[in-house]
């Protein structure tokens, strides 16, 4: 992604760039571009600019998994979020489990590339073990869920390719309308062929995304519902709810207890801490 | 000391809602069947359950820089009195500061990047009684300082209170023809278990590569077991435990499929100055053949030019393991794992298997199978009938 280098510190500062001086209108961006790939990528470096500025953030997550029949299984999990403003970088991120009380206090820390895979370390409670693992698999089920790494992993604007479809009714709530585009994954051990997003004309969230697999047939739907406005700027679905067409299984995240500009530093996204966590 | 800490962990249960202590753990049972008759004389049949009670109780403070955690741990085992056995894995205090940590008490520091040998792990003393694996670890008494720089990580152990190895009763399987005498051990140092031991550690990630570098002063972990009789005049082995330096690497490269693994180590105080290293590496197959499941090889190679007359002995002098990880990703974390490791001289060889699974939210079980081949030279271990299959059932909280 485009990052520009900020030298904002204080929550006074973004919330006077918030919506009315560096944001575009819908028209202003679909206008910007003369293709529907130029329009697409437009589309997708307006959303990323809304997100820019947050500074870091932590969160409560809970997984629900549910499979054909019905059962389902859960997953609690904090996770914590330093935004990287260097260009060539993603996010980083610690993510801890909190249940199911087996893998209590198993830890993810990750620095996320572009279109290298991440660095990643898991810490393994029982042999107070740190492990650097691979994470070039990002397409694999993340802890048994309908959720892929690389599907909750930061989303940056330089990941995929871009085209833009049509603006229509957004499905998850037809007072608004959406940007339709497709999108192509441009790391090459994506899962995905392609993806279509449905992104809001008003605020550039994104609601909807449908994601085909390898062979090109539809695999699963991800809806994001229930967007808060945190700081006056920095939208944040409750809500995520992922369907797989294929097997008839399903997970939804949702999300409880957003705080953002806590003070998260790099210091706080190293090994000696994840070994700290419980 | 037994009765002491079942009771200090039950009132520290029961009050832990009251002062803000978080509870966690487990509790499990596990059940052995050996396949063969045991072959020494005073071993007991060995097939039987034993339960182990592990909980955790963790306290921070308000002002989110201090924080106490205490872990106790016991096992009841009918079969052998001196697998039997009460730990204090962790009671510690730690301090957090901006780019350094601080911390006083009992705690279990894990080094190293290979799985079939932890080559480099010196810290803790093994619970050798616990599993064939030696995976399991003694709760070790230590300060530790940490400090946290953009070039490294610098930490410093100092260890006032020495740890012996626990080996099994001669009531027990899993051991050679003759029982170690774990009351008499000899030590190097006038000061015996309270010889103070220290160790240095760097570490840093550069770009793919993790490496550690660390340097160990004081009473080495192995023991040295030698032949001796007892007042009953029975052959026993005596646990020598000799002052040491060892200097130690440990590395890892992480590739997009691969990760390239070593440990290595030189040490002194053990007859002529010697070295051991293991090498390996690691190789995932991600979702095969369309499904979720993940397959990956593991093989390393164990050195070792120790003195077999003047150092502990050790099974991994010219060694070659190979293993496979199969994990189907599912709901309940299906696991499998399935190594062997053979002697290329010796010519003996261990075959492990391990299957492990969640059931439901709160159980997990996993079963085990472990057989030995080939162990018939004079040595301290002879486990050739020694195969046995494992289930263990534990409920988490």
């Amino acid at each position: 992604m485009q990052r520009k280098l900020m030298t904002i510190t204080a929550g006074v500062s973004a919330l006077f760039v918030a919506s009315t001086t560096f944001a575009k209108t819908a028209e202003e961006v679909l206008t910007s571009g003369s293709t529907p790939e130029e329009q697409g990528l437009a589309i997708a470096k307006e959303a990323d600019i809304r997100d820019e500025g947050y500074g870091d953030s932590t969160v409560n997550l809970v997984m629900t998994l549910r499979n054909a029949s019905g059962n389902e299984s859960t997953r609690k999990l904090r996770t914590q979020t330093l935004e990287i403003l260097d260009t060539a970088l993603g996010d980083k991120s610690l993510n801890v489990f909190d249940e199911p009380r087996d893998v209590k206090g198993t830890g993810f820390l990750t620095f996320s590339k572009i279109l290298d895979p991440d660095d990643q370390w898991m810490y393994l409670p029982a042999l107070k073990r740190v492990k650097r693992i691979s994470s070039k698999n990002k397409s694999g089920p993340f802890m048994g869920s309908e959720f892929a790494l690389e599907d909750i992993s930061s989303q940056e604007v330089n990941k995929y390719t871009y085209k833009y479809l049509r603006t229509e009714p957004c499905p998850t709530d037809t007072s608004l309308n959406c940007f339709v585009s497709e999108r192509y994954p441009a790391y090459k051990y994506s899962g995905y062929t392609k993806q279509v997003g449905w992104i809001d004309t008003n605020e550039f969230r994104l609601h909807q995304t449908e994601f085909y697999d390898r062979k090109g047939d539809l695999l699963k739907t991800l809806k994001q519902l229930d967007y808060k406005q945190y700081l006056n700027q920095y939208w944040r679905a409750d809500k995520f709810e992922m369907v797989n067409h294929q097997t008839g299984k399903s997970t939804s995240l949702s999300y409880d207890n957003y705080k953002f500009r806590v003070g998260l530093k790099d210091g706080d996204f190293t090994k000696a801490n994840l070994k700290r966590q419980r | 000391m037994k009765k002491q800490l079942i009771a200090f962990s039950t009132a520290l249960t029961t009050l832990s809602s009251a002062y803000a202590v978080e509870l966690s753990g487990s509790v499990g049972i596990e059940g052995r069947a050996f396949l063969n008759r045991h072959q020494f004389d005073g071993q007991k049949n060995g097939s039987g359950f034993s339960a182990t009670i592990n909980p955790e109780f963790f306290h921070e403070f308000k002002n989110g820089k201090d924080s106490i955690a205490f872990e106790p741990f016991l096992r009841l085992d009918p079969q052998d009195s001196d697998r039997e056995h009460v730990d204090v894995r962790e009671l510690k205090w730690l301090h957090v500061a901006d780019d350094w940590e601080l911390s006083a008490g009992v705690d279990k520091v894990f080094w190293g990047v290979t799985e079939s040998n932890h080559l480099v792990d010196i810290i803790n003393q093994t619970d050798a009684v616990e599993s064939p694996d030696q995976e399991d670890k003694l709760g070790q008494p230590m300060i530790q300082y940490g400090m946290f720089k953009d070039w490294g990580t610098v930490r410093a152990f100092v260890m006032p209170y020495f740890r012996e190895r626990t080996y099994v009763s001669s009531e027990g399987r899993l051991r050679g023809g003759v029982p170690v005498d774990t009351d008499n051990a000899v030590y190097e140092s006038g000061l015996e278990e309270r010889h103070p031991d220290f160790a240095l550690r760097y570490e840093h990630t550069f770009g793919d590569w993790d490496v550690g570098v660390a340097h160990f002063s004081g009473t080495s972990r192995e023991a040295r077991l030698v032949a001796d009789t007892n007042a009953g005049g029975q052959n026993v082995l005596i646990p020598h435990y000799d002052l040491i330096d060892q200097t130690s690497v440990d590395v890892q490269l992480t590739t997009e499929s691969v990760l390239w693994k070593l440990e290595a180590f030189s040490r002194s105080g053990q007859g002529e100055r010697f070295t051991a290293a293991v090498g390996g590496l690691e190789y995932t197959f991600y979702g095969v053949m369309d499904s979720t499941t993940d397959v990956g090889f593991l093989a390393e190679y164990h050195l070792d030019d120790r003195s077999t007359s003047k150092a502990p002995g050790t099974i991994f002098d010219d060694d070659i393991f190979f293993a496979t990880r199969i994990a189907w990703n599912d709901v309940d974390d299906s696991e499998l794992l399935a190594g062997i490791l053979f002697d290329r001289e010796e010519k003996n060889r261990s075959f492990s298997v391990e299957y492990e699974q969640r059931i439901g939210n709160n159980w997990e079980v996993t079963a085990e199978g472990r057989f030995f081949a080939g162990f018939g030279g004079a040595g301290d271990v002879a486990l050739t009938d020694e195969d046995y299959l494992q289930l263990t059932l534990t409920r988490y909280f």
